[in-house]
């Protein structure tokens, strides 16, 4: 199977002042058109990786990586116009907090629209009723209402919902969702993920699903990488994730409230240099 | 714009608090002024008889001027006569205050004007460039040329512009609104001196007009073309920062959508402020540019008014003042309510 995203030894930084964070330290992995996971605590760099799969890393992040190839197109050397016709189309994001991620002077219709006829030449009528139609396909009941709504008047989990639409209104091959439940309460977020599983099964696209929650990530995706310090730590399968080996793995893993466990202190994380590759 | 009834219905909702709160603002300004009109110095009645009269003259005079009513009484019957247009005699031009605003104000209205619009129409795209170049070539120029514009004097640019342009180059009018043989030519309907001419169909005289506006607007226009892209660029780069942004370029639209559209789509909204400013403080008339091209403006009225100590018209033109910012104000209130369906609520 030809894969359909190849990442080798990534590499992100970021300078300023004279002093460089590397954000990224030597990531790789090979995705199909699967669901993947990637767990990491806070800072370990998943939304960097997810932006440089993009090509959006701005000033004054650095990007170099031994091999970036998204189905076959080598997207190191992808120019602003190939990487238009990437973005959206092939690879979307949908990012953590609709509140910001959406453009708050815009009607909620229009960003959508925007985002279809940014590939197609479909006429506005056309673009409007595929629009309305992927709001009915993230199970929003009244979508000719929303349509007309701005982004400050919808609630969080309705726009993660149109942010869903918006991103997967082009039929991308890869979907990336950055955390797109963590803005969102419980109930909300396992309705959300239902419906964005759903789709991308529907679709049979990949999805990359970033998130700090260890256990929802197993629950969702097929194979879960686990990142500490810009680094992979580990991969495996989602339901081989109770025996992974390594310690910072168990260390996640024991760190979850459990209703089972009854035990009072959690423990804490343990972290240890000694697991990130000296480069 | 298709949302123009609803913002429309959405502000008629608010027409008696506006009206309220411009009201009070409005008194409160009156208010003001007539006290300084009480605090100052200067003896009214030794300013309309002068200072050989009698001391009959002189009581004849200070009842004839309602001097001796109790302030309150005073106030009334200065609201009454501010409301019908009547802020006294000028003691400088020896004609009513308001015929001297009615001829000062539109040689500023028409300056100020459009040096905003060359301040809004360069300035903004001079501040998105600096933006979007930031730390390169192109916003390290614009920054260099808006901070000449920052920090030069304008009486200085102005007389050396009048130096190269009318005395040298030969191809710009010198001072005045217009040359001294049109003057008095059309009726003022306006006072806008282009508008004027062209409403009568006297083509020469509104190109004469214009081109006696074109370098004093142009030298005010600098100014707050330095200002308004200084502040076009900061507020641009706050927003290209958002998250929203990523999302655009996520979709994969052009560069050029992503900042002519969604960016500055939210950087009009605090750049509202900025231009309702300049062009306030515009109006109020500029007193060096005024002075330096013979402009008969209302910065030069105010300044000599208080330079010869006339009351009466350094209080209607503070209110003249004092109005416009007031009507500014409430446009860029409007103004805001379209841009900002948030601030529609
Ligand atoms: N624009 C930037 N400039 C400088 N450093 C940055 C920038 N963006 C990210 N970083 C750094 O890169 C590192 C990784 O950040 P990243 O946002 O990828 O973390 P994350 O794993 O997504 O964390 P979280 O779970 O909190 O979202 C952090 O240390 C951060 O400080
Ligand atoms: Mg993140």
């Amino acid at each position: 199977m030809e894969p359909l995203l190849t990442v080798e030894n990534l590499q992100v930084s970021f300078t300023s002042h004279h002093r460089t964070v590397d954000a990224v330290r030597g990531l790789s992995f090979t995705m199909g058109r699967e669901k993947l996971g990637i767990v990491g605590e806070s800072g370990s760099g998943k939304s960097v990786t997810a932006r440089a799969i993009l090509g959006l890393v701005g000033s004054p992040g650095k990007v170099e990586a031994e091999k970036l190839v998204f189905d076959g197109q080598d997207l190191l050397a992808a120019d602003p116009a190939t990487w238009r016709s990437i973005r959206g189309r092939r690879i979307a994001m949908v990012m953590q907090d609709p509140k910001f991620s959406l453009n708050p002077v815009m009607k909620v219709g229009a960003q959508i629209v925007e985002a279809c006829r940014a590939h197609s030449k479909m006429s506005r009528t056309q673009a409007r009723e595929e629009a309305l139609a992927m709001l009915r396909a993230v199970q929003i009941r009244n979508a000719e209402r929303v349509f007309h709504l701005y982004p400050h008047q919808v609630s969080g989990g309705m726009g993660q919902r149109i942010m869903i639409a918006m991103m997967l209104i082009t039929s991308p091959d890869l979907l990336i969702a950055d955390e797109p439940t963590s803005a969102l309460d419980v109930t909300v977020q396992l309705q959300l993920l239902a419906i964005m599983d759903d789709l991308v099964s529907q679709q049979g696209m990949g999805l990359i699903f970033i998130s700090h929650d260890l256990h929802l990530v197993a629950s969702f995706c097929d194979r879960v990488i686990i990142m500490y310090g810009g680094q992979v730590m580990e991969v495996c399968d989602a339901a081989e994730l109770q025996n992974a080996g390594h310690p910072y793995t168990q260390g996640l893993l024991s760190c979850m409230p459990s209703i089972d466990r009854k035990q009072q202190v959690l423990p804490v994380l343990q972290r240890q240099e000694a697991w990130l590759n000296k480069m | 714009m298709k949302t123009t009834p609803s913002i429309m219905a959405g502000i008629g909702l608010k027409i008696p608090a506006i009206f309220f709160s411009v009201a009070l603002t409005f008194l409160g300004l009156l208010f003001i002024t007539f006290f300084i009109g009480r605090v100052v110095p200067i003896d009214p009645v030794l300013a309309a008889v002068g200072d050989r009269a009698t001391p009959e003259v002189y009581e004849r005079m200070r009842i004839e001027l309602g001097l001796h009513l109790p302030l309150y009484q005073q106030f009334w019957i200065y609201l009454l006569k501010v409301f019908q247009g009547d802020f006294g005699m000028s003691v400088l031009t020896a004609n009513p205050v308001l015929k001297d605003i009615q001829r000062v104000f539109p040689a500023t209205l028409e300056l100020a004007t459009v040096a905003t619009a060359i301040g809004v129409l360069v300035g903004i795209p001079f501040g998105i460039i600096g933006a979007v170049f930031r730390g390169r070539w192109p916003d390290h120029i614009l920054r260099v040329v808006s901070l000449f514009g920052y920090s030069v004097p304008v009486f200085w640019l102005g007389l050396v512009g009048l130096l190269i342009f009318y005395g040298r180059l030969d191809i710009a009018p010198g001072p005045g609104r217009i040359e001294v043989f049109y003057e008095g030519m059309v009726d003022p309907v306006t006072g806008l001196l282009v508008v004027d001419a062209l409403l009568a169909g006297e083509w020469d005289i509104c190109k004469n007009a214009l081109a006696h506006l074109v370098l004093p607007a142009s030298i005010l226009g600098y100014f707050s073309t330095a200002y308004i892209s200084r502040m076009t660029r900061s507020f641009m780069l706050d927003q290209l920062e958002q998250e929203y942004i990523t999302t655009a370029r996520v979709k994969g639209i052009a560069e050029w959508r992503v900042i002519c559209i969604h960016a500055l789509g939210n950087v009009r909204i605090p750049l509202i402020t900025v231009v309702a400013l300049s062009y306030a403080s515009l109006l109020e008339g500029s007193v060096l540019t005024e002075t330096v091209f013979a402009w008969p403006g209302l910065g030069m009225y105010l300044t000599q008014s208080l330079l010869s100590a006339d009351m009466n018209a350094v209080l209607g033109a503070t209110i003249v003042v004092g109005g416009v910012f007031i009507g500014v104000n409430l446009l860029s209130d409007l103004l805001y309510k379209i841009f900002d369906p948030r601030a529609r609520m």
